[in-house]
């Protein structure tokens, strides 16, 4: 059969699914066909059928609907453009709500769904919605920065966060390449130098490509998109204001909250007159220069990382410990790691005053710090001083108070239940501005996919935060997955728990001379579950690459067993998980001799 | 526990049993009727596991290997095919070719890098001589600690439990063992029926070892061993062609192959498809004149290199064993090794692992497993059986293609069209942006039952890093993984490895595979 025929049907169908409130495909003699017929008229709602076995081409249009919705057999059964299922499906829709939930149609609103935040969580919320036949908004506005720092359509992972910095991590690996590339045998000039502003420019270009990339997708799935700065005014509304100050009132039947957060300053003398941020470095004009980093959270040793990694200088100020939240073993060996390859650290200092002694790009500021344990002050003198303390959740200025949607008044998340729904049932929440949960883009754009779905769809799949893979992108890359030994040892008891864990040295590192006995790999068992592994971590190149599969082998309940029964793919980094001898309690040497 | 009550069947299981047995009685009962608890002959990746785990278990063991110097004299340590002329050698030079295009990508990046950027053969090949050196000594050295005794002779069966080996200057030593383990691997072959062939061309137990650069080298071949080698070679700078009879990559699935293929094309490896070589001269200025013929035209053609490589497959290493005197049999068509899922041979105490073994992967970490277990079971610590279903692999092209379990065309022939749902996807790696570096065959595809679950029956990647991320998805589609399952899997954010978690169009739509946006 011709494919033109082929794609006609398909119209035909979707036409059919699409033009009707209820669409049953059927056979006239099917019994369960028949029980569906009778459900939907006893609850007195009209339908549209198709019987199969009485048009002429059945068969060819079974095939396609198959294609369609993935269901081969009858009755097959669209409700407001949701495939519900077949027969029993349906019946269970109609036990458990979903399929008056389905027919119900809230036409009173200007939209079904209005997410505010343009982020990776939204724009994948508000996207899916759309698909599912909802008429949605998003509100985006980015408010500057202190330093005038302003971005697209696309939240902080695409603008200010993730992408920027792994293309910067990637300059400083290249920078790595370069100097391995001559033990490899590549000649050139010795002498080579890395311009600041050829990489801003190359980055921010792609940037760029990726705010407009979100534009157009929107607008191919019909999400009106408003570049305005979104607050609620009263229940089931919210005003709208755009950069000249004009106002718009908009009404929808639903909300999703996804507004991320942003940096927070220090609240010294100086910080906001002198002091970037995330916000401003990934688009900085100039070259930071001598830097203090100040903050040992995963962006703040990434970005230190990628700094010194171009060959500058830079100090790391911490408070107390690296990676707060992650394994303090595997933190530790991050900053050891960094430490060798050239970033300062200073411990237990916090800055207490920032002074401009010199004007420029980049200037001169003189940092005055004090000890967290005693009296002692120090001061430095830096180009740059780059703050990643803490970041609060936009949840204070969007009209909350409103319609009593409630926040932690402490730190301005949103608790909300595992349907990611807020005190007011109406209002959700997702992403980075939600208490307790991971604050990852792959995370928000799961959570606003199923909370669409669920709104809006016939599913029921909730997002599941356990077991979540994460990257940290420091000079040597940190993937891990599950529990940290710690938390580990707090939820199972130390007893309980089997630690494997070895060095490695990948051969890439041999001829270029890196050093040995650095990369790391461990797991946590849990003894009494069949030696189950519910921590996965390592420290090595491209950890973020080997993290991911291994994630999914957990999702599946890997064991030490299957793990030690997986033959490894040679010569990898990921195969050092195939061969963990040694456990942490033998005290055993773990250093690395051959291969 | 898990592969043994996979095994086929308890025959098998109840004869292991009876023979770890014997073995505890002969140890305990008949000592020194023999010198060794266990003779491993081969020092590869294979039989140097076996022979260090069975000393583990507390037995006197003892390896032989004999490196016989291939036709261009070249000749390397203990440690097999992997470590001198395989798997470590050629990972490094395909990522000295990585570097150059990183070398390539950094001016893009910010780095000033001044023209011009050269490349010099005899520095690389030095220093993985070297690394590959320092392996060798490392193995002995992990011999001596595990008081396995070693032996640089070529050995040869005189009995059943008798070997003769003979030393580089022909001395002769008789060592006797309880249980042998045969695993002496495999060698290129070389297209001794084409003139010139055996003179001029050099295989890969040569290329790693040249002092010089090989220049433009032309490769025949279409193996994964073929490919690689070109790869590498068109990546330091060389003028390198690749010359193939029919289909590259036989048994791996051929859409991904194409892929490969296509892509070394892109960045400059030339192909001669359907020609077969038949004779390579030396012409007066040293240079080979190769001359080939179209495989359906017969029109010949000629074109004149520095190198010809051969990298047809490669032959088991079971001629010189004198393996009629032990009463193993080998298959008449392949000259390996007949085995049986314990690996045993025809003669109950002689097992086989590793290449030189009929019907296994040839592949490392495949025979150190195997090693590993044989010894276990040889010497009664476990029934463990080597599961050699779905291994995962790598090839190391240019471009990498990291693969495990079916297929589609064998998910396809095992269970119908109707049967298999495919997931795909062009993906563009984040790295690639900013150099502007084409990404058209960055391509993943998972084959999967159609039937809920949906169980994932295979994984082809193909891109950076391929290795790297397949090894976990491997450990994944073990377990039982379903397609379900593996998208409920939060990505790692941004990776390339992400893309298999978010694979959500099916060949069968026919929508586009194309990624877009984040």
């Amino acid at each position: 059969r011709p494919p033109e025929d082929r794609e006609e049907v398909r119209r035909r169908l979707m036409g059919l699914i699409e033009g009707n409130r209820v669409m049953i495909f059927s056979k006239s003699y099917c019994p369960y066909s028949t029980r569906v017929k009778e459900l939907f008229s006893s609850l007195g709602i009209g339908c549209n059928i198709l019987e199969l076995d009485q048009i002429d081409d059945g068969a060819n249009v079974q095939e396609v609907l198959s294609e369609i919705s993935n269901q081969k057999t009858v009755p097959n059964i669209f409700v407001n453009k949701v495939h519900v299922g077949g027969c029993d499906r349906t019946f269970q829709a109609h036990q458990n709500g979903l399929l008056q939930k389905l027919l119900q149609e809230d036409s009173a609103y200007d939209y079904d769904l209005i997410v505010i935040g343009g982020g990776s969580g939204g724009l994948a919320c508000a996207k899916e919605a759309a698909i599912l036949g909802k008429k949605v908004m998003v509100l985006d506005f980015v408010v500057p920065s202190p330093q005038g720092t302003s971005w697209g359509l696309g939240g902080t992972c695409v603008n200010v966060g993730c992408i920027p910095k792994k293309l910067m991590h990637q300059a400083a690996l290249l920078g790595q390449a370069l100097h391995d590339s001559r033990k490899f045998g590549w000649e050139y000039n010795q002498h080579v130098r890395h311009s600041w502003e050829t990489m801003i420019e190359a980055v921010q270009n792609h940037i760029g490509s990726l705010n407009w990339g979100y534009r157009l997708s929107l607008r191919e799935k019909s999400v009106a998109y408003v570049n305005s700065y979104g607050e609620f005014v009263e229940h089931h509304k919210i005003k709208a204001t755009n950069r000249k100050g004009q106002e718009t009132c908009y009404t929808a039947a639903k909300f999703v909250i996804a507004t991320g957060e942003r940096p927070r300053y220090l609240g010294i003398q100086g910080d906001k007159e002198y002091c970037i941020t995330s916000d401003d470095l990934f688009s900085l004009p100039h070259c930071p220069g001598k830097t203090l980093v100040v903050g040992a959270s995963y962006v703040a040793l990434e970005c230190a990382g990628f700094l010194a990694g171009l060959g500058l200088e830079v100090t790391v100020m911490v408070r107390s410990v690296l990676l707060r939240g992650f394994d303090q073993e595997m933190a530790e060996k991050v900053g050891s790691y960094m430490e060798q390859h050239g970033v300062k650290f200073l411990r237990k200092f916090v800055p207490v005053m920032v002074q401009q002694l010199e004007k420029g790009s980049p200037g001169k500021l003189k940092v005055s710090a004090k000890s967290t344990e005693g009296p002692e002050t120090i001061e430095g003198i830096y180009n740059t001083l780059l703050i990643f303390v803490i970041s609060d959740p936009c949840t204070r200025k969007i009209g909350l108070e409103k319609i009593g949607v409630k926040i932690n008044e402490k730190n301005g998340k949103i608790p909300v239940n595992d349907v990611e729904q807020t005190n007011v049932p109406y209002v959700f929440a997702i992403g980075d501005v939600l208490e307790g949960k991971p604050e990852l883009t792959p995370v928000a754009i799961q959570a606003g996919k199923l909370l669409a779905r669920r709104l809006f769809g016939a599913a029921s799949e909730k997002c599941d935060y356990v077991n979540i893979p994460t990257a940290v992108f420091t000079p040597l890359e940190y993937g891990c997955c599950g529990l940290s030994e710690e938390k580990a040892v707090e939820a199972y008891k130390k007893e309980n728990l089997e630690v494997f864990h070895s060095f490695f040295w990948p051969l890439e590192w041999t001829l270029a001379g890196r050093d040995n006995n650095t990369c790391y790999a461990k797991i946590i068992c849990n003894k009494l579950d069949h030696d189950r592994i519910i921590g996965l971590h390592i420290l090595g190149p491209n950890a973020g690459e080997v993290t991911q599969g291994f994630a999914a082998a957990m999702k599946c309940g890997l064991t030490k067993q299957q793990l030690d029964d997986t033959i490894g793919i040679h010569p990898t980094c990921g195969e050092v998980f195939t061969a963990l001898e040694i456990t942490k309690s033998s005290g055993l040497d773990i250093t690395q001799k051959g291969c | 526990m898990a592969a043994a009550l996979r095994g086929p069947g308890a025959r098998f299981r109840w004869r292991q049993l009876a023979s770890a047995g014997g073995a505890r009685g002969a140890a305990r009962g008949a000592a020194g009727q023999w010198d060794y608890d266990l003779l491993v002959i081969g020092g590869g990746s294979g039989g140097l596991a076996c022979a260090k785990e069975a000393a583990q278990l507390g037995r006197k063991v003892a390896v032989v290997d004999y490196v016989e110097p291939s036709p261009r004299g070249t000749r390397w340590g203990l440690g097999g095919t992997c470590v001198n002329v395989g798997c470590i050698p050629k990972k490094l030079m395909h990522q000295a070719a990585l570097l150059g295009g990183m070398i390539q990508d950094a001016r893009h990046y910010g780095w000033e890098v001044a023209q011009p950027i050269s490349h010099n053969w005899r520095k690389m090949a030095e220093a993985v001589q070297n690394h590959v050196k320092s392996l060798n000594w490392g193995h002995r050295v992990q011999l001596q600690d595990r008081k396995v005794k070693y032996f640089n002779i070529k050995a040869s069966f005189v009995n059943e439990h008798t070997v003769c080996g003979i030393t580089k200057d022909g001395k002769e030593t008789l060592l006797s063992a309880d249980n042998i383990v045969i695993a002496t691997g495999g060698r290129p072959r070389y297209p001794t029926h084409i003139e010139g062939a055996l003179e001029y061309g050099i295989t890969s137990d040569d290329i790693f070892w040249l002092k010089e650069s090989p220049g433009k080298t032309l490769v025949v071949g279409a193996s994964y061993v073929a490919l690689e080698c070109a790869g590498f070679l068109t990546g330091i700078g060389l003028d390198t062609t690749v010359m193939m009879r029919s289909i590259p990559l036989r048994g791996f699935d051929q859409q991904m192959s194409a892929l490969v293929t296509e892509h070394m094309m892109s960045h400059g490896t030339r192909f001669l498809r359907g020609r077969t070589a038949t004779r390579v001269r030396r012409l007066p200025a040293g240079r080979l004149q190769v001359t080939w013929e179209d495989c359906v035209s017969g029109r010949e053609d000629t074109d004149t290199f520095d190198t010809i490589l051969w990298a047809i497959g490669r032959v088991p290493e079971t001629k010189s064993l004198n393996l009629e005197k032990s009463g193993v049999k080998t298959s008449p068509i392949s000259q390996k090794i007949l085995v049986d899922s314990q690996d045993a041979t025809s003669v109950p105490h002689i097992y086989a692992i590793g290449d030189v073994a009929e019907g296994r992967p040839e592949l490392t970490p495949t025979a150190i497993m195997a090693g590993k277990f044989l010894a276990q079971r040889i010497f009664g610590q476990s029934l463990t059986l080597m599961d050699y279903d779905s291994v995962p692999t790598t090839v190391f092209t240019p471009l990498e293609y990291g693969c495990m379990g079916l297929s589609e065309e064998e998910a396809v022939a095992r269970h119908g069209q109707e049967h298999v749902e495919v997931y795909h996807a062009y993906y563009k790696p984040l790295e690639f942006m900013v150099p502007g570096r084409d990404a058209s065959q960055c391509y993943i595809k998972m084959v999967c039952l159609r039937e809920p679950p949906q169980l994932v029956l295979g994984l082809h990647f193909l891109g950076p890093n391929a290795g790297e991320v397949t090894q976990g998805f491997a450990l994944g589609i073990r377990c039982g993984a379903s397609y379900a399952q593996v998208m409920r899997t939060v990505g790692i954010h941004p990776t390339c490895s992400e893309e298999v978690v978010r694979l959500r169009i099916s060949k069968r739509s026919g929508l586009d595979p194309t990624v877009t946006g984040c």
